[in-house]
């Protein structure tokens, strides 16, 4: 195969050393000045001789019934406060920055838990649906497990994620601390639409107001429009059935909407007609204004990006190939384009998208990038095919705000943060969050 | 060979099919009736309108003690704060955005909401332990401490839902198009 600097020359597409996204499939990549250098390695230098590892001496370990991961890979967890179950809200972030593909594994996927995380005897649990209803009904979660049921893989995020970047000027936290609520699977259940029909909602019936079976009883309104749509009562997860900390054993699924709308531990459903303005949706998930005016059911999760890696703790160990890559989501549809940039915002070039593309899912994005070891700012930013765009930080500032005094990790000014994120890279190959 | 005569045989079959299907959503039909009765210990919302608040009353002075007994450990003295954040704020600065103080006196629209939410999830280690007269106390307090109600105020199924937070009309939503309109 034939390789030349002219090629090099023709693949760069952006700023500062961003390459055509051909440069993935792995045909005619050359770096002119940097040939193997790319894994840290004297230029040049030969690989030891081979030699049998002891583990292909012996035979290894027998099969646990239910595998976990490498013991070296033991590093790869989730980021969690509140050992002790405090009587504070819990939370558990997911670790994008050691984590590839789009599905999050069922030990990562995040948790907010705003009163622990309860231990439910699935053959006591009830589902009850009722209010505006002609027939109130319980469901057993083994009466609903003979449900006709649907998967789908879509993306699930906090109304809190990213929150440390409404702080004035940024906070120095890594990716799983700035973006760790957000996390996407497969998930299986039972249309509401096919219970609500059995219960046979009232005509002049517009929301439903939903609850769990936690301590806190978690509550919060849905449109009824939403229930029919693409809702779900969820029961498994990447397969297997709910993680304890993600609402065993049932859920509410809204594909695409506020993680905190998703009721977990679901045990009653009461069909109104109107919100109940319960304490989440009318304290916490709200969000003021700089006018003094305030957001309240934001419902969508709008379209954002962030780059996973190279991010803080992750950077690049030497100049040469390195290949930028991050998640995208909507909540309103599939992920259209990312664009990334290396120099700040600068110059642009668009991403390869992993396929599949799904809806209201993780997104996949990577993009080959020659580091030339001087300092870089990088950047996504992704458009939905309903045609909305990450905002750049500037443009959300504008209608949001930020705060009047430097915020620091891990407070939440604000929710519902999806504006474009920036990692700062050094002559050293260390990354931190800034503004740019 | 696809023809427009084996359409109509298609079509006709179709037709037949359908004909004979049950009316209406044929689903497993598994859950079991439960009487309005039978449900109500379960039924915890309450309205903006007060749908679903219970007999009982409270005062400010009855909240009073009952806040230091039982929610004070985590918020602190009459409420100023302490493992968690405070929910009386003496004259909070106003709003405006990220950062600002949202507290009952200055953010909540509803006082409906304070009744609702202490009765599904307080005391945070012993939820649902408190009487129905409790709950309305507690709220009382609250909005007595945050300068919403007068001292003499009681809190009751037909006083609560009329209390005006002050901040009420200042929220609107992000997406007004997925607000459901009534039919």
């Amino acid at each position: 195969m034939k390789t030349n600097r002219r090629q090099m020359t023709a693949d760069a597409v952006a700023g500062n050393g961003l390459l055509h996204r051909r440069a993935l499939l792995g045909r005619g990549l050359a770096f002119a000045g940097a040939v193997g250098t790319a894994a840290g390695f004297p230029a040049g230098a030969a690989a030891e001789p081979l030699a049998e590892p002891d583990w292909s001496l012996i035979p290894g370990d027998a099969m646990p019934p239910y595998q976990v991961p490498s013991r070296f890979e033991k590093g790869v967890v989730r980021l969690t406060d509140n050992p002790t179950s405090q009587p504070v809200i819990s939370h558990a972030r997911t670790p994008h920055h050691l984590l590839n593909g789009i599905i999050t594994p069922n030990g990562l996927h995040f948790n907010v838990n705003h009163g622990g995380v309860p231990v439910i005897d699935p053959s006591q649990h009830k589902l009850l649906i009722h209010g505006l209803v002609k027939r109130p009904l319980v469901f057993t979660v083994e009466a609903l497990l003979r449900y006709p049921m649907v998967s789908r893989i879509n993306f699930l995020e906090c109304g809190g994620n990213s929150a440390s970047l409404f702080s004035n000027e940024p906070v120095q936290a890594t990716v799983q601390q700035i973006h760790g609520f957000a996390s996407c699977s497969d998930w299986a259940g039972v249309p509401l639409a096919v219970l609500l029909e059995e219960a046979d909602v009232d005509p002049k019936a517009t929301w439903l107001v939903a609850e769990g079976a936690d301590a806190p009883h978690l509550s919060r309104s849905v449109p009824l429009s939403k229930a029919f749509d693409d809702a779900i009562v969820a029961l498994y997860q990447n397969g297997e059935r709910l993680m304890p900390g993600n609402g065993y054993p049932m859920r509410l699924f809204l594909p695409g909407w506020e993680g905190n709308m998703n009721t977990k531990y679901l045990r009653r459903i009461k069909v109104t007609d109107g919100p109940a303005l319960t304490y989440h949706e009318a304290h916490t998930y709200t969000d003021p204004l700089p006018d003094g005016k305030s957001f309240q059911f934001y419902f969508i999760q709008e379209v954002k990006s962030f780059i996973s890696s190279p991010s803080p703790g992750v950077g690049p160990k030497a100049p040469g190939y390195v290949e930028i890559s991050g998640v995208a989501y909507s909540g309103t549809g599939r992920i259209a384009r990312v664009m990334v940039s290396a120099d700040g915002g600068v110059s642009w070039a668009e991403a390869a998208l992993q396929e599949p593309a799904l809806p209201k899912a993780f997104t996949r994005f990577r993009m080959p990038w020659h580091w030339n070891g001087g300092p870089a700012v990088l950047q996504s930013r992704a458009w939905d095919e309903a045609g909305n765009v990450q905002p750049t930080r500037a443009e959300f500032v504008a209608q949001r705000g930020q705060t009047k005094s430097p915020a620091t990790w891990p407070q939440f000014p604000s929710h519902h943060y999806n504006a474009v994120a920036s990692w700062a890279i050094d002559a050293k190959g260390e990354v931190r969050n800034v503004y740019a | 060979m696809y023809t427009p005569k084996l359409a109509a045989g298609l079509f006709t079959l179709t037709a037949v099919l359908l004909s004979v299907a049950p009316a209406g959503a044929e689903g497993p039909n598994l859950g079991q009736p439960i009487s309005q009765t039978d449900l109500a210990p379960w039924d915890l919302t309450v309205m903006p309108d007060g749908t679903g608040l219970p007999p009982g009353s409270g005062t400010p002075a009855q909240g009073k003690v009952l806040f230091a007994d039982n929610c004070a450990l985590c918020h602190g003295d009459e409420g100023k704060g302490g493992l968690v954040e405070a929910v009386v704020v003496n004259n909070p600065p106003p709003l405006s955005g990220p950062g600002s103080v949202k507290s009952i006196g200055n953010f909540w629209p509803l006082a409906t909401t304070l009744f609702d939410f202490i009765r599904r999830a307080m005391p945070f280690t012993q939820p649902r332990s408190l009487t129905d007269d409790q709950v309305y106390a507690l709220t009382a307090y609250l909005l007595y401490m945050n300068k919403v109600i007068g001292e003499g105020a009681v809190m009751d199924a037909a006083s609560l839902p009329r209390v005006k937070m002050p901040n009420r009309d200042n929220f609107f939503p992000e997406f007004p198009k997925l607000m459901p309109q009534r039919p």
